[in-house]
């Protein structure tokens, strides 16, 4: 018997590091749950491992990293290798918003970021980036 | 991936595995019965507790405490916290996770959140099959979280062996005690934050309320336990009543009848999502319910008629293949 199936988009929001504020990670979280995605927020000051955890013991579609720190050439990376680690990086989508110099960008998508997201980016162009891009599973 | 490879590596331990199987399970992908099925016989050895309590009555904390005792006495972990999701677009923030910080790093403390998605029934089914997947991956100790808010969320703590209710102090005076619900489901009472002022008085409400009850005299007498989860005080001797009552399952011959009563239940549930789907293609196939119902809005026919209109072929075809 065909069951219909009641698929929703699931997304971690990601605080990693070091830095204390959170307000555009709230902000964002709320964003994604009026767009009718799940979302589970990490909270403040994760290490990498913690986000890997989540990511993939709520195999997430989207994993969504804040960071404002500076520290996303180090974080970031350690946190594709865990994903890898447990076969969760081919069909998680990644995107990392906040403060990211142009330099470092191109480096970034060649960790394994699929977009960044600087201030000042509508939220409409993020969940729809989302919707256009997420893998389709099953 | 496959459903017997998922299988497979489900059996064999792999996390991505287990957290793909859920998945299936609360989309209710294609399949995903045959998955359930094919998890069953490899059930049935974990302890499942149940924890409801209103919001801020600090399950989240309590639970990430449980959780660390059971890691230290070498046992194996898997929770599931179910949060509501919105009534207009269906998204949700599942806020739990935030605050197992004892366990962080812990891969085997498998910690996953799930939404109400506003499924009508449907929760405590897939609440129960996510728990059959982590009953079979091998988790020693099982911990639903729900918010004891609703009747959805009743039946969802219904699915645990052992039910704990979490009541703030000073959380109404002893007639809220006396009404129905949440409370009658309670194994065992825990008020938390017991360091705040008006934990005493709550105690003896919930024990007052307790002693009222008119039970088979080989029941299970609930108990009351105070805890502090944010410091850890009084987390042991809580584990010590879930695992008294664990036992007394065991051996009062509960855990048996138990079981039957939530098979039954299981089947019930399945058939009457099968049944649903029957009606609703049957609707479909005439025309839609939107045009059955414009005759009821003008005044022709009524919900009655109508229901009975569409189920009645349904009912001759049953009893023809029963003869």
């Amino acid at each position: 018997m065909s069951h219909e199936s009641q698929r929703n988009i699931r997304c971690l929001v990601a605080k990693v590091g070091l830095d204390g504020h959170d307000r555009g990670a709230h902000v964002i979280t709320r964003a994604f749950r009026d767009a009718g995605f799940e979302v589970i927020y990490s909270g403040l000051h994760k290490a990498p491992e913690e986000i890997v955890q989540a990511a993939v013991q709520e195999d997430v579609d989207v994993l969504g990293i804040s960071i404002l720190s500076g520290a996303h050439n180090t974080l970031v990376p350690k946190i594709v290798e865990g994903l890898q680690e447990y076969d969760a990086f081919e069909d998680t989508l990644i995107i990392v918003g906040g403060i990211v110099p142009d330099e470092d960008r191109e480096g970034l998508k060649e960790a394994g970021v699929d977009a960044i997201f600087g201030p000042g980016t509508p939220m409409e162009e993020t969940i729809e980036f989302i919707r256009e891009n997420v893998e389709q599973r099953d | 991936m496959a459903t017997p490879d998922l299988v497979d590596d489900l059996l064999a331990g792999k996390h991505r595995a287990l957290a793909r199987a859920i998945t299936r399970i609360e989309n209710r992908s294609p399949g995903y019965r045959d998955l359930v099925a094919a998890l069953y016989p490899h059930t049935g050895n974990a302890d499942i507790v149940g924890i409801t309590g209103s919001p801020g009555s600090g399950k989240s904390t309590l639970v990430d405490k449980m959780a660390k005792h059971y890691r230290d006495r070498g046992l194996t972990v898997g929770v599931i916290a179910v949060d509501p999701s919105s009534p207009f677009t269906g998204g949700a923030v599942l806020g739990d996770r935030i605050r197992m910080a004892s366990t962080a790093t812990d891969m085997d403390v498998f910690f996953r959140s799930m939404s109400a998605r506003g499924s009508l029934g449907g929760l405590s089914t897939a609440t129960a099959d996510a728990v059959k997947a982590l009953d079979a991956f091998g988790k020693d100790k099982i911990i639903i979280e729900t918010v004891g808010a609703g009747q959805n969320e009743v039946d969802v703590v219904k699915t645990a062996d052992t039910v704990a209710v979490l009541v703030p102090p000073s959380s109404g005076d002893d007639v809220q005690m006396l009404k129905a619900g949440i409370l009658e489901i309670g194994d065992v009472f825990v008020v938390n934050k017991a360091d705040l002022a008006g934990s005493d008085k709550t105690v003896t409400e919930l024990k007052n309320m307790l002693d009222m009850r008119e039970g088979d005299p080989d029941d299970w007498d609930p108990e009351v336990v105070e805890t502090v989860a944010n410091s850890g005080e009084g987390v042991a001797s809580f584990l010590d009543v879930l695992d008294a009552h664990a036992d007394w399952l065991d051996e009062s011959g509960r855990r048996e009848a138990e079981r039957h009563k939530r098979h039954a239940e299981e089947l019930r549930n399945l058939l009457r999502e099968d049944a649903s789907e029957l009606v609703e293609d049957e609707l479909d196939a005439r025309g839609g319910v939107d045009e059955l119902v414009e005759r009821i809005d003008a005044g022709e026919t009524t919900p009655y008629d109508v229901a009975d209109d569409v189920i009645e072929p349904l009912a001759d075809c049953l009893d023809q293949q029963r003869d």
